[in-house]
């Protein structure tokens, strides 16, 4: 199955993939940072793992970005 | 407002400008921004717009310069180490351009205060370095209808995205701030201080697009860049139906103060 992760095309092995394995598979170390978009729209935190992809769908991790000056 | 003859030479790059023009540069010249934080985003957009000429600048800020800050916050000079931010940022501004008139609020943005300062300006920047912070502003801005520009960097990458009242808001994507356990610590933080100065760059461009009104702002739209590739993107984004301020059925009806973990680098070390 082939998808695009944030602009660019990925191939997966596997036929059923989550949204949380997919977080795994790009090493995504901290799922809290990021929020997912799947084919324009946002997937809450909670449907990670029951939400499986479809050949070519279009998936974004955005994440959480504060300041620099101290944490972020 | 007629412009003198100064002026005319000052701003002449902007009149040439067939996207702005006289007109272009006297709307920019009645326009007042509010920088909620004169740090690493906030000096690069503070700098630029007094440059450009904006009216009136309102500044937010309630804390002092330190040797850290001057990495990045390019508004800041050794001498003012200890200085109020504020304070600093001021001198700089009413140096570079007397046309400038620069209003200080020498305090944080909390809920009890941030309505009553943007609501005499026409956009406001956010130039904070936590989420509680960056939650209040959009909050802020929604309820009170000002657009704004959300700034947002960590290492080698930025973001930014542009509200305008409507369109999709700052919690239409991130819901609420982080688990206080998934922010990343202090010593994995840090950021690369031209990464700064790009971001606040952008985000005073939009807010003098916004004024000359022509181009397309970065509304309902996120840009995220990385620095280390160089690597530019916009994503597209839709208003959030389940969105906790501007969605169908909204549980943030007021504003609040979060509490923010505070880090310090030197205490980390020791």
């Amino acid at each position: 199955m082939k998808v695009k992760v944030n602009g660019n095309d990925q191939a997966l092995d596997k036929s059923e993939v989550s949204v949380a394995e997919l977080l795994a598979i790009n090493s995504v170390e901290m799922p809290d940072m990021v929020s997912v978009q799947l084919n324009g729209e946002f997937v809450k935190k909670e449907n990670y793992v029951n939400t499986y992809l479809n050949e070519a769908d279009e998936i974004d991790f955005l994440y959480f970005m504060g300041g620099g000056r101290r944490s972020a | 407002m007629n412009f003198t003859g100064e002026q005319i030479e000052r701003y002449s790059r902007h009149i040439i400008l067939q996207d702005v023009g006289a007109q272009g540069q006297k709307k920019i010249m009645e326009g007042k921004v509010l920088i909620i934080g004169a740090g690493g985003l906030g000096a690069p957009a503070a700098l630029y717009l007094a440059a450009a000429g904006v009216g009136t600048i309102g500044l937010v800020d309630g804390d002092q310069v330190d040797l850290t800050n001057l990495q990045r916050q390019v508004i800041h000079f050794t001498p003012d180490v200890g200085k109020p931010k504020v304070a600093s940022a001021k001198e700089k501004i009413e140096q570079m351009n007397p046309d400038v008139q620069v209003v200080t609020y020498e305090e944080m943005a909390t809920a009890s205060n941030i309505s009553g300062i943007i609501r005499d300006y026409d956009f406001i920047i956010d130039g904070t370095d936590n989420f509680p912070a960056k939650f209040l502003i959009n909050d802020a801005c929604v309820f009170g209808r000002k657009p704004f520009s959300h700034g947002g960097i960590l290492r080698f990458d930025g973001q930014t995205m542009t509200y305008l009242p409507g369109e999709v808001c700052y919690r239409c994507v991130f819901k609420g701030s982080p688990p206080k356990n998934a922010v990343p610590a202090c010593s994995q933080a840090g950021v690369l201080g031209a990464v700064a100065g790009m971001l606040g760059t952008i985000q005073a461009a939009e807010a003098l697009k916004y004024f000359v009104g022509k181009g397309e702002l970065l509304t309902n739209r996120l840009l995220v860049f990385n620095a280390l590739k160089m690597n530019f993107r916009t994503v597209n984004i839709k208003r959030n139906k389940s969105c906790p301020v501007c969605g169908e059925k909204p549980t943030i009806v007021e504003l609040f103060d979060e509490e923010q973990p505070v880090c310090d680098l030197r205490k980390e070390k020791e």
